[in-house]
């Protein structure tokens, strides 16, 4: 009898479909996956270690490079460390706002995803309409922020300046169009019998097995467990709002699939509800410690200057402690680890970024499976290697 | 919930802290295994989720090292933090046969602090490259890197 050994596979770094540089290492037996072993590693940039020089608010645009389709979100999930650490409660203005570009940027987020995890199951269409919603939202972050990608709009204590005249309507007149919107997607793809065939049953992940292995966001949920941060735990105002958290039932890339399509529609529910409820007060937090003094008073007051001066250079010195604090970003849950010891810069972070652990259960769910199968699984756990490798 | 804890384990609980409505337990190493099993076990704490795992160094203070694992439990919805301190040289038991979770997150304590641990399936680094020398969230570890003049050139 002849012996059997398996093929060695390397896929990646450089693949299109592994979504930055991933690299797999797979054994196969024919067209069939035995082990997969997934090696990252390769956009490692010592995130956690710089912070450790950096004073707080100096730390705020390394979040941005996390997980670069979520800008917003990494923010938001910082700086509510942070205040945590710090024990300031925000103004409902500043929190209401952080929630509404939370969810845009969900949407953005969202919409590449779907728009490039259709594109490795060869639909190509999906790209260009996604593309093209995207671009609205980020023209509303961009000019709320003034930066595309980077936004660095959330600062410690609130936000770096309120929103723009006209900011209201354009967020209506996009969510005006925006359901219909979800609705074209589905018409390519929820019944397409070639979208259904590649997914249904495909990458299956079980509930117990998704909860053991860590798995958060739309890849726990579209096993079926009803877990999400802004419910459980909710941050920024989050409880004052009326959404639904959908779930799946069977754990495959179909069920995640409509999982996130609905998560955009809930999305969508969250910021009509704080573009119509949005209160009016102040910005940011009244601590003087944190908070950089207006910019009419240190031009004029001595005392506004120095305080300008000092919180820019030297930052400030939260109470000696350690606090964790996570949110619900686009890929799962996003936490933040920050140990204080009383000095102006914070002594150890930790990050933790769903897209690191949802990638460990990958080949859980790859195993056994087809090659074929690798891709589409790959594009519905939703990886962005930024935040996989900090 | 610490009661329970404390009750069934009285002499491995060094220490308990709150601080911002968050609770820390200090665990003993030599426990650590069985203090990890009843905490996800037991029906009334029900730590199913391990949301978070990780290193920390605190030179000059012995021990060196503490390692810090974030549990949660979806059915409470409840967290607690448990930190484990350990001398460098030592190394703790895994937590992989309880959270498979703990795989990748312990191979990174591992590659950024050089803590190891025992029974973990598949111990190798995570981050760095290949052949990469030192851990580089250690605090004697320079930031700029240990060979910041010459490129660092994997041998083939």
């Amino acid at each position: 009898m002849a012996e059997t050994r398996y093929m060695t596979v390397n896929m990646g770094p450089q693949h299109p479909a592994t979504h930055g540089v991933m690299r797999l290492l797979l054994e196969l037996d024919g067209e069939v996956v035995v082990k997969a072993t997934p090696h990252v590693g390769h956009l490692h940039r010592g995130v956690e270690k710089l912070s450790e020089t950096m004073t707080y608010h100096q730390v705020i645009p390394l979040t941005d490079r996390l997980d670069y389709t979520n800008g917003i979100g990494n923010n938001l999930g910082y700086v509510l460390t942070v205040e945590k650490l710090l024990g300031i409660e925000v103004p409902k203005r500043a929190q209401y706002i952080r929630v509404a570009l939370a969810e845009l940027q969900r949407l953005a987020a969202h919409l590449i995803w779907l728009g490039t995890h259709a594109l490795d199951i060869g639909a190509w269409t999906m790209l260009l309409y996604t593309f093209r919603e995207r671009e609205s939202i980020l023209r509303i972050i961009e000019e709320v922020s003034g930066g595309r990608l980077t936004p660095t709009y959330f600062r410690i204590g609130g936000l770096v300046k309120d929103i723009p005249e006209g900011f209201e309507e354009k967020v209506r007149a996009f969510l005006d169009d925006f359901p219909g919107r979800i609705n074209e997607y589905e018409t390519l793809l929820t019944k397409n019998v070639i979208w259904m065939r590649r997914t249904k049953g495909v990458g299956v992940l079980t509930a117990e097995d998704a909860i053991n292995h860590g798995a958060s966001g739309p890849t726990l949920r579209g096993s079926g467990v009803m877990w999400d941060v802004r419910k459980r735990f909710p941050y920024s105002s989050y409880d004052e709002f009326d959404f639904e958290i959908p779930i799946g039932q069977a754990g495959d890339v179909y069920d995640r699939y409509t999982v996130r399509l609905e998560e955009m529609r809930q999305s969508a529910r969250i910021i009509r509800q704080v573009v119509d409820g949005l209160p009016d007060g102040l910005i940011m937090a009244d601590d003087p410690r944190v908070v950089l003094p207006p910019k009419d008073d240190v031009g004029r007051n001595i005392d506004a200057l120095v305080r300008q001066f000092k919180i820019v250079s030297e930052g400030f010195e939260p109470p000696e402690g350690e606090v964790f604090m996570s949110i619900e970003a686009p890929k799962g849950e996003l936490g933040f680890y920050i140990v204080s010891n009383g000095s102006n810069h914070p002594y150890r972070i930790k990050i933790r970024t769903p897209s690191f652990i949802n990638l460990s259960v990958l080949p859980k769910m790859i195993e056994g499976g087809m090659i074929a199968d690798i891709i589409a699984t790959i594009g519905s756990i939703d990886i962005v290697m930024g935040e996989i490798d900090r | 919930m610490i009661d329970k804890v404390k009750g069934t384990f009285p002499d491995s609980i060094r220490e308990v802290k709150t601080f911002r409505d968050e609770t820390t337990l200090v665990v003993e190493k030599e426990k650590m295994a069985e203090v990890f099993a009843f905490l996800q076990k037991d029906p009334d704490l029900s730590f199913d989720y391990l949301t978070d795992l990780c290193g920390a160094d605190y030179k000059p203070r012995k021990p060196r090292f503490e390692v810090v694992y974030h549990l949660c439990s979806t059915k409470y919805d409840r967290r607690l933090r448990v930190k484990v301190p350990v001398e460098e040289g030592e190394s703790l038991t895994s937590v992989e046969s309880i959270w498979k979770a703990a795989n990748w997150y312990e191979r990174e304590a591992y590659d950024m602090l050089g803590i190891s641990f025992e029974n973990h399936p598949d111990l190798r680094r995570i981050l760095t490259s290949d052949g990469f020398e030192g851990h580089p969230l250690r605090k004697d570890f320079p930031v700029k890197g240990k060979d910041f003049e010459k490129p660092f050139v994997p041998e083939l």
